[in-house]
């Protein structure tokens, strides 16, 4: 019924590009994001002003001024370092900076600062009494990290997290314009040949729509687990 | 060689910034001790029961665990703190505490929180340590509690819970900050009992309390705090009936 003019497969692959870019941009900026906020939180002057440089920078520059600023810097810094390796110390090392590494790189390095807001926020609501009952039991400080910290924040992170990811998500659209071949860039190149910006822009747009409200049901049912145990007020 | 005793604290004091909260406070216990700490708010009580498991790290003095004198050095910015923190984490496994707010860990289960210490920091088996679990529980009385959540349970039965935490580390000293006070009155009784009944079996306990009665009737050493200073101290008949201090009369003195 609906006609993809031989576009359907290329689509489709796009659609796995868009999905896999998003997932691994989530885990780098998860990552990063548990990483500054214990960073902001660890009382230590060097690690509090090293994250929030990180965050500043970060949510100060735009998106498409990053991804390019990575992209096109990216490929000059490796080119660099590998020609410093080879001429000190004979090291062979190159690698190609490709538009999917970049996407990923950026991504999360640009959610990774958002999570860390959304975690550093998280993390001091937690209960005191609960991480001191922790100390008091003999917890190491990773013990208290991993079994209290960590389940008690994820309920107060779960709502903003699940913000982040939808915009995370969307903002993985931006890899098309240094030319990766995700679903954006396909429909691009399929409307522009066939004049038709409706018949393939539609589609993705639908596709988003479904990952997004997806995504919303799953947050939803993760909210209920980590909620498990706290009497809802009305 | 005599057992050596659970606890010592000699000449314990703690300053935050400018404030002398506690100014010398010693206390040596025996086995099967129960000894109250009383005395009016801000009277340093729970800051000597909260420096004897680190959770505040006292500006001078020793404390001695079992006969294990807990290594102190100092920071860079001259503050004391302890020297290793595995030293700490032994120790503290070793002093279980209950809390005024029971600090129930609401993520787990009633078994899950008294499982959760001795399985991963004591290494006790995890079967073996469900099976101490649910005695302690059934020994507490809220047995059939064991797979709620603690916010679906009343104070009473989460501070008995919190007191099975304690036991199932099978602890040296157990430690209460006020484990009452939060409490409704009618909750009171079920964990009083409970404590008595702990103190019955010879249990080693450092009681910070604003339970008369207890203090009195289950004691076996009672120290009066004021304003950082031990101004009484000895058994419950001498600190009660007869105390040698103004202080003492006074607070003991019926307020309306």
């Amino acid at each position: 019924m609906f006609d993809l003019k031989g576009y359907g497969p290329d689509l489709a692959e796009g659609a796995v590009v868009t999905i896999e870019l998003a997932f691994l941009s989530l885990a780098l900026a998860i990552t990063l994001g548990l990483l500054g906020a214990s960073a902001k939180l660890s009382g230590s002057r060097t690690l509090t002003a090293i994250a929030t440089t990180y965050t500043t920078l970060i949510r100060g520059v735009p998106d498409l001024v990053m991804m390019l600023l990575f992209y096109y810097g990216g490929q000059v810094a490796v080119n660099a370092l590998s020609d410093y390796l080879w001429e000190t110390r004979e090291i062979d090392f190159f690698f190609q900076f490709d538009p999917f590494i970049s996407g990923v790189v950026t991504i999360g390095l640009i959610f990774g600062a958002y999570m860390t807001e959304t975690f550093r926020g998280a993390f001091l609501a937690v209960d005191v009494g609960q991480i001191e009952a922790a100390k008091a039991y003999g917890f190491s400080r990773w013990h208290t990290f991993r079994r209290v910290m960590i389940p008690q924040m994820m309920r107060h992170a779960l709502p903003g997290i699940g913000n982040n990811w939808q915009v995370l998500l969307k903002t993985t659209a931006l890899v098309s314009i240094i030319g990766l071949n995700d679903m954006v860039r396909v429909a691009e190149v399929a409307a522009k040949a066939e004049r038709m910006p409706f018949h393939f822009f539609i589609p993705v747009a639908a596709v988003y729509l479904g990952l997004t409200a997806g995504s919303e049901l799953f947050i939803k049912w993760l909210d209920k687990r980590a909620n498990v145990g706290v009497v809802q007020g009305n | 060689m005599a057992d050596p005793a659970p606890l010592i604290c000699r000449d314990i004091h703690k300053t935050f910034d400018q404030l002398e909260v506690l100014k010398g406070i010693s206390l040596e216990t025996r086995k099967g001790d129960v000894v109250s700490l009383i005395g009016s708010s801000g009277s340093g009580k729970s800051t000597f029961l909260r420096c004897i498991n680190l959770l505040e790290t006292p500006t001078s003095g020793d404390i001695i665990v079992h006969g294990d004198p807990i290594q102190f050095k100092n920071n860079r910015k001259g503050e004391r703190i302890p020297a290793s923190n595995r030293q700490v984490e032994l120790i503290r496994a070793r002093l279980s505490m209950v809390f005024q707010s029971f600090n129930l860990w609401s993520h787990m289960t009633v078994l899950e929180n008294i499982i959760e210490a001795p399985v991963n920091v004591l290494k006790v088996p995890k079967k073996e340590a469900i099976e101490r679990a649910e005695a302690y529980l059934d020994k507490v009385g809220i047995y059939e509690r064991k797979d709620y959540y603690p916010a679906q349970m009343s104070g009473g039965q989460q501070q008995r819970a919190a007191i099975a935490r304690a036991l199932a580390m099978e602890p040296e000293v157990m430690l209460f900050d006020e484990p009452t006070s939060a409490l409704d009155p009618e909750l009171v009784g079920e964990v009083l009992k409970v404590m008595q009944s702990l103190a019955e079996e010879g249990r080693t306990m450092i009681v910070v309390t604003h339970e008369m009665a207890f203090a009195r009737d289950v004691s076996t050493q009672v120290l009066f705090l004021h304003q950082g200073v031990i101004e009484e101290q000895g058994s419950p008949d001498k600190v009660f009936d007869h105390p040698e201090s103004e202080r003492m009369r006074q607070f003991l003195a019926p307020k309306f």
